[in-house]
């Protein structure tokens, strides 16, 4: 399988989103954030691979440990600051909006 | 086509207001906040609890098939004011992110028209510019295919 390792197939899974978000503002071991998904070591590291290649983390060296940490500089690329924020928003109340149409001609 | 959602977020202050009018009656967007049933088709989430009165509480989770955990958030309600107000407290759980304070002021602007005004405030700077450089934080729920095409607008 030769999938493409960029940013965007890395943000695509919902894990590797999660895992985004834990290591936003603290770096932590691969241990550690295994240990708040209760899912398999390997697939964390899979994960965690996917996320180091197309830069969105970095590793550094502590000791004997290797903390993985958020890469801003690769996440800028993602993100145009404030705009992805407000699309998000935006997606979000459209989809209110539809739901509620929908609602308000069935009653 | 011009976007609907207005976001003023000013360098160095610790808050946003996020801003959007809808084509629904006052009364129907309102009601998009309060029923579990609703709050789930359009947050993608699950409602574990929603309390919609002062002193109640709420707490949202999504998980994945395997029935992992993904996103967990939680918040106390401080104001309930049918088709006005609701301010609350809102935290994600197991992230770096503090809790943040959220004031939901609700308006009618014509029989079929409303706005909703959004006024969050966080922790701090910091804490505020992060969580708007992560937009998916908020969105971690989003449908996969959603988030997908929302991004493919900035490759």
């Amino acid at each position: 399988m030769n999938l493409r390792r960029d940013v965007f197939q890395a943000i695509a899974d919902p894990t590797r989103r999660a895992i985004l978000i834990l290591v936003a503002s603290q770096s932590m071991t691969a241990g550690t954030i295994a240990a708040n998904f209760g899912t398999a070591r390997p697939t964390v590291s899979k994960h965690l691979q996917i996320l180091t290649e197309c830069e969105l983390l970095s590793k550094a060296q502590n000791g004997r440990e290797i903390y993985y940490q958020l890469n801003p500089q690769k996440m800028k690329e993602i993100a145009d600051f404030i705009e992805p924020f407000r699309q998000m928003w935006d997606d979000r109340f459209n989809k209110l909006e539809a739901i509620m149409k929908a609602y308000q001609s069935e009653s | 086509m011009e976007l609907k959602t207005k976001i003023h977020a000013q360098d160095g202050k610790q808050e946003i207001t996020i801003t959007r009018e809808f084509d629904l009656p006052l009364a129907l967007l309102f009601k998009a906040y309060i029923e579990p049933k609703l709050v789930e088709q359009w947050m993608g989430n699950t409602v574990i609890k929603l309390e919609n009165k002062p002193h109640g509480s709420y707490q949202f989770e999504k998980r994945d098939p395997q029935g992992n955990l993904l996103f967990s958030a939680n918040g106390t309600i401080h104001e309930f004011i049918p088709n006005q107000q609701i301010t609350r407290t809102f935290e994600m759980e197991n992230t770096p992110f503090p809790v943040q304070l959220e004031f939901l002021s609700f308006e009618a602007l014509g029989e079929n028209t409303s706005k909703l005004t959004m006024h969050v405030i966080y922790k701090s700077v910091a804490y505020r510019d992060q969580m708007l450089q992560l937009p998916f934080a908020q969105g971690i729920n989003m449908a996969h295919n959603l988030l997908q095409k929302v991004l493919n607008q900035f490759k």
